[in-house]
């Protein structure tokens, strides 16, 4: 069996404290392999924010594990945390946060610079990612002047330009039109294909289900319903349906 | 290079006012620092300017004397021991005290008097310009500073006034021997300059003693004190301290001085750090998004140290700018601005030191900062 790139395990979140504790996961296990785009679904406040974070290393859970790449996050430092994600996940915000004051590639080659890779080798990479997400002819554009559609993918090419094993992509299309949103989950689905990365992207948009390997539907806290685009996968037992999702990959 | 520093840069640059107000902070600290500094390097320079001209190997002041225009006395008699000790080649006595120079119009104004034996070599004046030291062995000649001519009313040499009622002519005029009391020096041969003071001739102020070669100065030192009492036998660079300690120190000119320095480094910290961290919090999603990607501690402080080390060096380049200029137009005035070259390094690592300080606020608030943040916006 392949492992998997992120695994979660009864993973509960408990967030806040006294009166305003609330309790935003609820014994939540699920797994993220390399090569297939997942899409988290559920309403607002349903917890895709917050297991995206956990899953993303940017909390830990209250109970449960989180492994990624077989590196468990349990009691791991903020310091750690924050070298689990170099080394192993990339993210896509709903904001972009691209940073203003640099260009598209120097936004891209950033991912690179934290991680030490400088020089004409990380330029190379840079370009390439940029050209994958139809960006070449906008490297040395500022945010700024950047449609909404260019940015989002030029924090793709962020994202992904480390080669990491996971993406997370938050909401990656909510402040886009239909069509640029379109694109954006092709890319990502490409993403997950050509280059093996486990995808996982949150939205609530389901124009968006018909690039997803397997929908995830969040609700309260909980996992309640898993779909697959398989049709042969979608007919199984939930047991049997996990076991094929770990073959899945 | 790394994109930290042009991260670091281009936020900097990116809110020019709030980056000017950072600037003006650092340059009023820094100049703010430089002119106390240098001038308690200007005014501890002045206080010795005598003793730093005066050609001896040991001065021989009265005990309890703490500098140079103290006016303590010591009896001519301890010119004759001082002789009788083996290793002393010359002992030259100076005089020194106030009087009252009498201008043209009748009007009185202070002067101090430094009498001394210009044939035996004594505590000349230097840097003289117009006229000699020798004219000055011709009784009734006098040696003083082209700054004070207006003071003194005098136009050049050849000019007449009078020194307690005695009549005087210039005979030599110097350039840049100013005193840090405001008091104008005037040089005179050893028996003028009793009579100018008023001062019996059996009173001595100072003696200026020179050793034969090869003569250990400690030693000697050790045999004066052991022999004469009621004295010190100061090396120069001994007496030069005391001098500077009293007048720096003694009277509170120097603490004050360290003290307005003091404060404007509090100031100056206070106003970097405040304008860092605004900016810090303004770009805070971004350092947020900086963490989520995965940068590290390291990775962030070069960012927030780099914006702080790029405000160190513009705001010290235009506080040394201003310095310079401001020592220029000092030189020639009764307290110099004196900036050495150690001074200015000693500058530039403070203002580092200083906006490293400013920038830890910072560093603390995005080094807290929870990445997923970036979630929810």
């Amino acid at each position: 069996m392949i492992e998997p790139i992120i695994e979660a395990t009864k993973v509960s979140k408990v967030l806040g404290r006294g009166p305003t504790r609330v309790q935003a996961l609820k014994d939540v296990s699920m797994t993220l392999n390399g090569g297939k785009l997942t899409v988290l679904m559920g309403p607002s406040g349903s917890g895709k924010t917050t297991l995206l974070s956990i899953l993303g290393c940017m909390l830990t859970p209250t109970e449960g594990t989180v492994r990624v790449c077989g590196t468990s996050t349990s009691g791991a430092r903020p310091e750690e945390l924050a070298k689990i994600r170099r080394q192993h996940i990339g993210f896509v915000f709903q904001s972009y946060h691209l940073f203003s004051t640099l260009t598209a590639a120097e936004n891209v080659r950033l991912a690179l610079d934290v991680r030490d890779e400088r020089g004409p080798k990380a330029t190379a990479k840079t370009e390439e990612v940029l050209a994958s997400v139809g960006l070449t002819s906008k490297m040395t554009s500022f945010p700024g002047q950047l449609s909404g559609g260019e940015q989002q993918r030029g924090a793709i090419a962020r994202a992904i330009v480390a080669e990491p094993s996971a993406i997370l992509a938050d909401e990656p299309t909510a402040a886009l039109d239909a069509a640029n949103g379109q694109a954006i989950m092709a890319i990502f689905s490409a993403i997950a294909r050509e280059r093996g990365h486990a995808v996982l992207v949150v939205t609530h948009d389901p124009r968006l289900f018909g690039f997803a390997d397997r929908i995830i539907y969040i609700e309260d806290g909980l996992l309640t319903r898993e779909e697959f685009a398989d049709p042969a996968v979608a007919a199984l037992s939930e047991p049997e349906r996990m076991r094929v999702s770990s073959r899945l990959t | 290079m790394s994109l930290a520093f042009t991260l670091a840069s281009r936020n900097l640059f990116q809110d020019r006012l709030r980056f000017i107000a950072s600037l003006v902070g650092i340059v009023f600290s820094v100049l703010l620092v430089m002119v106390q500094v240098g001038l308690y390097f200007g005014f501890g320079r002045m206080v010795t300017t005598v003793i730093d001209h005066a050609s001896t190997d040991l001065w021989i002041v009265a005990k309890g004397a703490k500098c140079f225009e103290d006016l303590s006395l010591l009896s001519t008699g301890t010119q004759n021991h001082l002789r009788a000790l083996d290793g002393v080649a010359e002992v030259i006595p100076v005089v020194v005290g106030y009087s009252a120079w009498m201008l043209p119009d009748g009007t009185m104004t202070p002067v101090f008097v430094i009498g001394s034996d210009f044939i035996a070599g004594g505590l000349s004046p230097w840097n003289v310009v117009e006229g000699t030291v020798q004219s000055l062995t011709v009784p009734g000649m006098v040696a003083v500073d082209r700054s004070y001519y207006g003071r003194l009313g005098v136009a050049g040499l050849g000019a007449t006034a009078q020194i307690r009622g005695l009549p005087v002519t210039v005979g030599a005029i110097t350039d840049g021997i100013r005193s840090f009391t405001t008091t104008p020096y005037v040089f005179a041969d050893l028996t003028d300059a009793h009579s100018y003071i008023g001062l019996p001739a059996s009173f001595i102020s100072h003696f200026l003693v020179r050793l034969k070669p090869k003569t250990d100065i400690e030693l000697i030192r050790q045999d004066i004190l052991a022999n004469i009492s009621g004295i010190q036998a100061l090396t120069p660079s001994q007496f030069r301290d005391q001098s500077r300690s009293f007048w720096l120190f003694g009277t509170g000119a120097g603490a004050a001085l360290f003290a307005g320095a003091l404060l404007s480094v509090i100031v100056g910290t206070a106003i970097v750090a405040q304008t860092l961290y605004s900016g810090t919090k303004e770009h805070l999603y971004e350092f947020a998004a900086l963490r989520a990607i995965g940068a590290s501690n390291s990775y962030i402080y070069k960012v927030i140290i780099g914006q702080a080390l790029i405000n160190a060096v513009i705001g010290f380049a235009i506080a040394a700018l201003i310095g310079a200029t401001l020592v220029h137009f000092t030189a020639k005035s009764a307290l110099q601005i004196v900036i050495t070259p150690n001074l200015m390094i000693a500058l530039f690592l403070l203002t580092v030191v200083m906006c490293i300080a400013s920038a830890i606020a910072s560093i603390v608030r995005v080094v807290r900062v929870d990445p997923a943040i970036v979630l929810t916006q």
